[in-house]
């Protein structure tokens, strides 16, 4: 709670600050506009006009949240207009991918901690594999993964995988070893097996870990399921909604589905902190 | 058949040989040599997989096949890498960290500022930021000015969440001391708070060195002129000339990693005093 005054201020000067960007920006129009029809502007005319023009340059706040009224109170969910609609594809493949990179990651994790080998060789490559910008190659994974047959969810999944593979990774690597030698001696002397010493010991104390890395898996996931819809040729989903936006130059589109995308990552993530919440406290790990 | 079967024996050959030394001591030498037998590997056996099981190279072309391609058009690679990544991705890392380092230099003296762009900021990181790539584009036009905004946005904020954070990385004994010493704020800041703060500061500079390149490219998506690595990309798929896409993407992965690689190369050099590059 202490925070929140601050908060609130630096979001207030955010909006304070659009406002004015929204001006600044669309008076142009909004001058050539009374040019053209011989009328000269007030300040106060400008202003009003700045803030209300249909395809702005930067549309200000409230059309934003009046175009997400729109398209998600007012229209039905089955409409192809509806933001819930789009919203909805680009959720199922955001946690489709989330869950596939989940658990790729955490089985690749458990490998490199039970065998030096798989250490040594796969680590480095696996840090490697995120300097290639593979949101770049989207695209391609996409139209070859059409022309093999495979389309519409699991191609943008395969690209959240990748995006949220990497962070589960070197998080749970590092929870697994977490266990400290003494522990580890303690799990020795009760002469518990590789399993037990992996179940009772290691997996436990990885939790701490694990959490904070589904957390950037989330929103890397959901980057990678709108970038995805990208190239697909604007169908569906909210990448599409952008893409189509910059085609026809629809602004207000182009930041509602921004908006709704920010507020789904911010769920996601929020659902994600509830969750370590509950599970730390019935482990009692939380301070 | 014999391609399958000769990909598979080798794997088994080069994991035996990798076993055998990561039981071994733990040398320089070693840790070099293992990871670069299992990526040998790994291009064997994607050669192997393509000649054996005949995959058509529209789908998925073979490393030899991606090798010749890519030293048969070396300036058109040379033209695209200029275009996009000393024009659009390294500019708009250099304007973006400076900007979000300035920032939080400035903010600094107000700790009720921090605490509210702190989780602003936080929450901001975790946004799909290049979705505002259609609306810089068409703000900034085409050519690589666009690009690089998009690459400004995107850095921006895990670069000042990182360097605030890193501010308060020195401890209340080691500020003490400072005032005992009867040390000014700006004394304070470049003597010992900017030092300790380094390590968070290169955290963050080595995070946005791969987001720049990622912004950079998917920028082009939107609108660019005739060259650049993301347009290629784009068009080429569109040809189904897969080779000529993988030829792209290797120069993107070469960049990114020589890009990572000197920003921890300079990290190395500033932080030696840190446990974890002891």
């Amino acid at each position: 709670m202490k925070s929140f005054a601050p908060v609130l201020t630096v979001v207030g000067a955010i909006f304070v600050i659009w406002y004015g960007a929204a001006v600044v920006l669309n008076s142009a129009w909004a001058y050539d506009k009374a040019k053209r029809a011989d009328v000269t502007l007030s300040f106060s005319e400008m202003v009003t006009d700045t803030w209300s023009q249909e395809k702005p340059l930067l549309p200000a706040p409230h059309q934003v949240v009046k175009e997400i009224y729109k398209t998600t109170v007012l229209k039905k969910i089955t409409s192809k207009r509806s933001l819930i609609w789009h919203g909805w594809i680009t959720l199922s493949a955001t946690l489709l991918g989330f869950a596939m990179g989940t658990g790729f990651g955490i089985l690749l994790a458990v490998g490199i901690v039970h065998s030096r080998a798989m250490d040594m060789s796969v680590m480095p490559w696996v840090i490697a594999s995120q300097t290639i910008p593979i949101l770049a190659v989207a695209p391609m994974i996409i139209v070859v993964l059409n022309a093999v047959g495979i389309s519409g969810l699991l191609p943008k999944a395969f690209i959240s995988m990748y995006l949220s593979f990497f962070p589960v990774v070197v998080g749970m690597v590092k929870g697994l070893r977490s266990p400290d030698a003494m522990q580890l001696d303690q799990m020795r002397t009760w002469s518990a097996l590789k399993p037990t010493m992996f179940w009772k010991l290691r997996l436990p104390s990885s939790m701490p870990y694990l959490f904070p890395s589904l957390k950037i898996a989330m929103a890397a996931s959901l980057v990678g399921a709108i970038v995805g819809e990208l190239p697909t040729g604007a169908v569906a989903g909210l990448g599409a909604r952008l893409l189509a936006g910059s085609y026809y130059g629809q602004t207000i589109q182009i930041w509602s589905a921004l908006i709704s995308a920010a507020v789904l990552a911010a769920a996601l993530v929020a659902l994600i902190g509830l969750l370590q919440n509950i599970t730390l406290k019935r482990m009692g790990m939380l301070r | 058949m014999s391609w399958i079967l000769g990909a598979l024996v080798f794997w088994a050959a080069m994991w035996a040989v990798n076993v055998k030394l990561s039981k071994g001591p733990k040398t320089r030498l070693i840790s070099l040599v293992v990871p670069t037998i299992f990526g040998i590997t790994l291009l064997v056996l994607w050669e192997c997989m393509v000649r054996g099981l005949n995959i058509s190279p529209v789908l998925l072309p073979a490393p030899s096949a991606i090798a010749v391609r890519f030293a048969n058009s070396l300036p058109i690679l040379w033209v695209d890498f200029v275009q996009t990544f000393m024009k659009g991705a390294l500019s708009g890392y250099i304007i973006g960290c400076g900007a979000a380092f300035l920032t939080a230099i400035a903010v600094d003296r107000s700790p009720f500022l921090q605490r509210g762009l702190l989780p602003v900021g936080n929450f901001v990181a975790a946004l799909p930021i290049v979705g505002m790539a259609p609306i810089l584009v068409m703000w900034f036009g085409f050519d690589w000015q666009s690009k690089a905004a998009v690459v400004v946005v995107m850095v921006f904020f895990p670069m000042l969440v990182n360097t605030v954070e890193g501010l308060k990385a020195s401890d209340h004994m080691q500020r003490d001391l400072m005032q005992t010493y009867g040390a000014s704020y700006f004394q304070g800041l470049t003597k010992l708070r900017l030092p300790a703060a380094m390590p968070f500061i290169f955290n963050g500079l080595k995070i946005c060195s791969t987001l720049a390149l990622i912004g950079a490219i998917v920028a082009e998506f939107f609108g660019s002129p005739i060259k650049g690595m993301g347009f290629r990309i784009s068009t080429e798929v569109g040809r189904l000339a897969l080779d000529m896409v993988w030829a792209e993407i290797t120069v993107a992965a070469l960049a990114g990693s020589a890009f990572y690689g000197a920003v921890a190369l300079i990290e190395k050099g500033v932080t030696f005093w840190h446990p974890s590059q002891r």
